[in-house]
């Protein structure tokens, strides 16, 4: 990622020029049965992973805890339609289509690769508060990191193949088998000029609004490195909560219901806007 | 807070002070005051909230959306109105209209979209409804004496004072009415533009429209589809740009011009060049020839209109000389015999509740001097938003200014020599123009193209943030 530019742009000649093509949109939700204030939230899959990983567990735990809960699969994945040529612009369109269309403004959670993608969208709608998952933010130190732990499914990735995760890098080995194999068979891919993107692409802008921002993630994670974890939170100045003998994939790991208890105990608390 | 069927004003829970003439004022504190709650108002209290601000808005109607809830008294809008700018132009900048919407939306829809716009950011709850501004009064420390009272002139006047004001209040709900030598003694029915809400109005009926603003052209278009007969009259010729070129909505291949830097002398020759291989020399329909180059009055975006002359179904005609009792006297010499005359001439800004020289306009010529076409010079704490004619979307402009807007009274408090520098660039800038070239026309004071303005706000903003 390029350094980040801190200054708000007004003028966007191509995009208004050049609008983004819609596209259709699967999005779930389980929603609380008595409605009590608390703020929508909007879960970001990472790239090949689409509504599905939010639907198992996530989204019914926080609707039980009073938050209406939505996810959404990007184009190209999950129940959204087929769009291989998408773009990271085409992803952040995607979210703050979905955000903008929530009855009060929404808290994005993005996790994995959806984490950048939720970084951009908060440079283009003013989110309530952001959590960062597992964040990958891009860059080559990242690709860095999948190279050495997972050469066999990075490696043809740079020429435009899907990025391929295995099981040792998305859970860890208290998931029971038949869940991960299950979970690996829905895997999908992003689009390639998306997975470009996400190496050499420009840094997100600075968020609208100035929201309060969550970092957390697991020590253990086999595609995030820690020191990565620890400086996508310094960028928002704080440290990462961490839940050590997880996975990349919070959502679905054995002990899933940890880091969602995490954020949504965080949420009760209302932080602030950082003003400034 | 009140609740949007809550009228009245809030019970002061501040210090009451008394004001010059022994008025009581509760003193609001910080909060600021925006006037109105069309789109332009609405922005500014999200804005405004955003940075932290406490805001009460005042809005004389019983509902958000000003010009866009046609249900509103002073709404401009008729039944057919669709936008004029595609969606990328017209939606704020942070809060994107659906899109599976059409590139030009309805009415309906905008309004739709503001009260979405307002649950979602949760606005409402700072919003009086029914509730007029009737007087804004600067008072000592740069702060403001707001009088109120309900909509309709009921019940007493309530003054409140506040840290600084927004006026979001709209320029196009009072009506411009040209005069005419013989207008009284004209036994046909004469109305303005907006009192015009739909096609049944003139069914049947032989129509004079007056002004080709965008609202002359579409009511002229109904005419052609609902009138016996339809004369359209105006005082110059124009470019009636389509909506689409080259497969594309016209403002988004304009833009790409733009964001190619074409200069304006080679946009206008290619715009002239795809004008000519469409609908060609409108001057054999008996339209006069337009008296300026493309770009130079706010433009017009009708498909139709040339498309109902070229069937004979609108007949162009010069400006109105004089009426009589049953007839119209054209400048040619022509008479003409109407039952209805609609005036589509514009609409006119109004401050009433504001002295004229606070805004610099000390001649009462209704035109106000202004940095950004927000700023006043020696009233650091007092922004218009949304007094912009711009040859795309209004509601970019009216966020921006009111994110700018925000800042300022941020730094007002934290670095004030920043705040301080500002005066001075809005004293320097007053009367400053974002467009190029434009006719010289009662309308186009206030005219600025979208590009020229957005960057010169964007400067603005970054030299803020700079100190410079
Ligand atoms: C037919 C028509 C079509 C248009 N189409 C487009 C288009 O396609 N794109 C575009 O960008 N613009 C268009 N416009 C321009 C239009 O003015 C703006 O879209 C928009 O309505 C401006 O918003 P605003 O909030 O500044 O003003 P308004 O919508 O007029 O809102 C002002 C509000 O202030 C309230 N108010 C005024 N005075 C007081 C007071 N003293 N006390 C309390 N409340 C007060 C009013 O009740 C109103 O609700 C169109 C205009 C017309 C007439
Ligand atoms: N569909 C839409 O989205 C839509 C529809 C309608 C309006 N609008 C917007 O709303 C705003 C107002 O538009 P509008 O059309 O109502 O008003 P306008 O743009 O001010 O146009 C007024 C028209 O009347 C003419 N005129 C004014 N005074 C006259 C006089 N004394 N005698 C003869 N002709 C006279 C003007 O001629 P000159 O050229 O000489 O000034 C012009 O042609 C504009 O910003 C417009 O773009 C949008």
């Amino acid at each position: 990622m390029t350094a980040k530019t801190d200054r708000v742009r007004v003028v966007r000649s191509w995009e208004w020029a050049r609008p983004e093509r819609p596209a259709r949109r699967e999005v779930l939700a389980a929603v609380p049965e008595r409605e009590e204030a608390k703020p929508p939230l909007l879960f970001v899959p990472g790239f090949g992973h689409g509504a599905w990983a939010f639907a198992e567990h996530w989204l019914g735990h926080a609707a039980g805890r009073g938050f209406p809960a939505y996810a959404l699969s990007l184009r190209g994945h999950g129940g959204s339609e087929p769009a291989p040529e998408a773009t990271l612009r085409s992803y952040t369109h995607d979210v703050t289509q979905v955000a903008a269309s929530l009855p009060r403004q929404a808290v994005l959670v993005g996790h994995g690769a959806g984490a950048r993608v939720v970084a951009h969208a908060m440079a283009r709608y003013p989110v309530r508060a952001a959590v960062l998952v597992a964040p990958v933010l891009g860059g080559w130190a990242t690709f860095g990191t999948a190279l050495r732990r997972n050469p066999a499914g990075t490696v043809p990735a740079v020429f435009g193949a899907g990025l391929r995760l295995n099981r040792r890098q998305l859970f860890s080995r208290e998931l029971p088998d038949a869940d991960a194999r299950r979970h690996l068979a829905r895997l999908g891919r992003a689009g390639r000029r998306a997975q470009w993107q996400l190496l050499t692409g420009r840094a997100p802008e600075p968020a609208v609004g100035r929201p309060p921002v969550l970092v957390l993630g697991s020590p253990d994670d086999r595609v995030l490195p820690a020191t990565a974890l620890t400086r996508a939170a310094r960028g928002y100045a704080s440290a990462p909560l961490l839940f050590p003998g997880m996975g990349h994939d919070l959502m679905l790991d054995a002990r899933w219901r940890e880091p969602i208890d995490a954020i949504l105990d965080w949420l009760d608390k209302d932080p602030a806007p950082t003003h400034g | 807070m009140s609740s949007s069927t809550d009228l009245g004003r809030p019970d002061p829970d501040r210090t009451v002070v008394p004001s010059r003439d022994d008025r009581p004022v509760s003193d609001r504190g910080d909060t600021v005051c925006v006037i109105g709650a069309g789109a332009s108002g609405l922005t500014a209290v999200k804005n405004l909230r955003e940075a932290g601000f406490g805001v009460d808005c005042y809005e004389r109607e019983t509902g958000v959306g000003g010009a866009w809830n046609w249900r509103h008294d002073r709404s401009p809008v008729y039944a057919s109105t669709h936008l004029i700018s595609s969606r990328p132009f017209t939606q704020f900048p942070d809060f994107p209209m659906p899109d599976d919407w059409p590139d030009y939306p309805h009415h309906s829809q905008l309004l739709s979209y503001f009260e979405r716009y307002a649950d979602h950011f949760d606005l409402r709850q700072h919003v009086w409804f029914g509730t007029e501004v009737v007087r804004v009064e600067p008072v000592e420390g740069d702060r403001w004496d707001v009088t109120t009272r309900s909509t309709g002139g009921y019940g007493p006047e309530r003054t409140s004072r506040y840290a600084a004001v927004v006026v979001a209040n709209g320029h196009n709900w009072s009506p411009k009415l040209p005069r005419y030598e013989g207008l009284e003694e004209f036994r046909g029915e004469v109305m303005h533009a907006s009192s015009y809400k739909d096609p049944a109005q003139l069914r049947g009926k032989r129509v004079l429209v007056v002004g080709a603003g965008n609202t002359g052209c579409d009511i002229a278009v109904e005419a052609a589809q609902q009138a016996s007969r339809c004369w359209h009259s105006t005082r110059r010729g124009y470019w009636y740009a389509p909506k689409y070129v080259l497969g594309r909505p016209a403002d988004q291949v304009n833009d790409t011009l733009l964001a190619l830097r074409v200069p304006l002398r080679v946009r206008q020759w290619l715009y002239h060049w795809t004008l000519r291989l469409t609908v060609g020399d409108l001057t054999r329909f008996g339209m006069p020839k337009p008296d300026h180059r493309v770009y130079e009055t706010h433009p017009i975006a009708n498909s139709q209109l040339v498309y109902y002359v070229g069937h004979g179904e609108v007949t162009p005609v010069p400006d109105v000389a004089r009426f009589d009792d049953r007839a119209v006297e054209l400048t040619d010499g022509r008479r003409i015999d109407p039952e209805l005359v609609v005036f589509a001439t514009g609409y006119l800004p109004r401050f009433e509740f504001l002295a004229g020289r606070v805004l610099g306009d000390e001649d009462g010529s209704g035109r106000p001097r202004l940095w950004l076409n927000a700023f006043t010079a020696g009233h650091p704490t007092l922004a218009v938003v949304g007094l912009v004619q711009p040859d795309s979307g209004i509601f970019a402009i009216s966020h921006w200014q009111s994110v700018l807007f925000a800042r300022l009274l941020t730094l007002r408090a934290t670095r004030p020599e920043l705040a301080a520098v500002f005066d001075r660039k809005v004293r320097a800038g007053l009367g400053e123009r974002y467009s190029a070239k434009v006719k010289d026309s009662t309308r186009h004071w206030f005219e600025v193209g979208h590009a020229d303005y957005l960057r010169a706000l964007q400067r603005a903003l970054h030299e803020l943030e700079d100190g410079k």
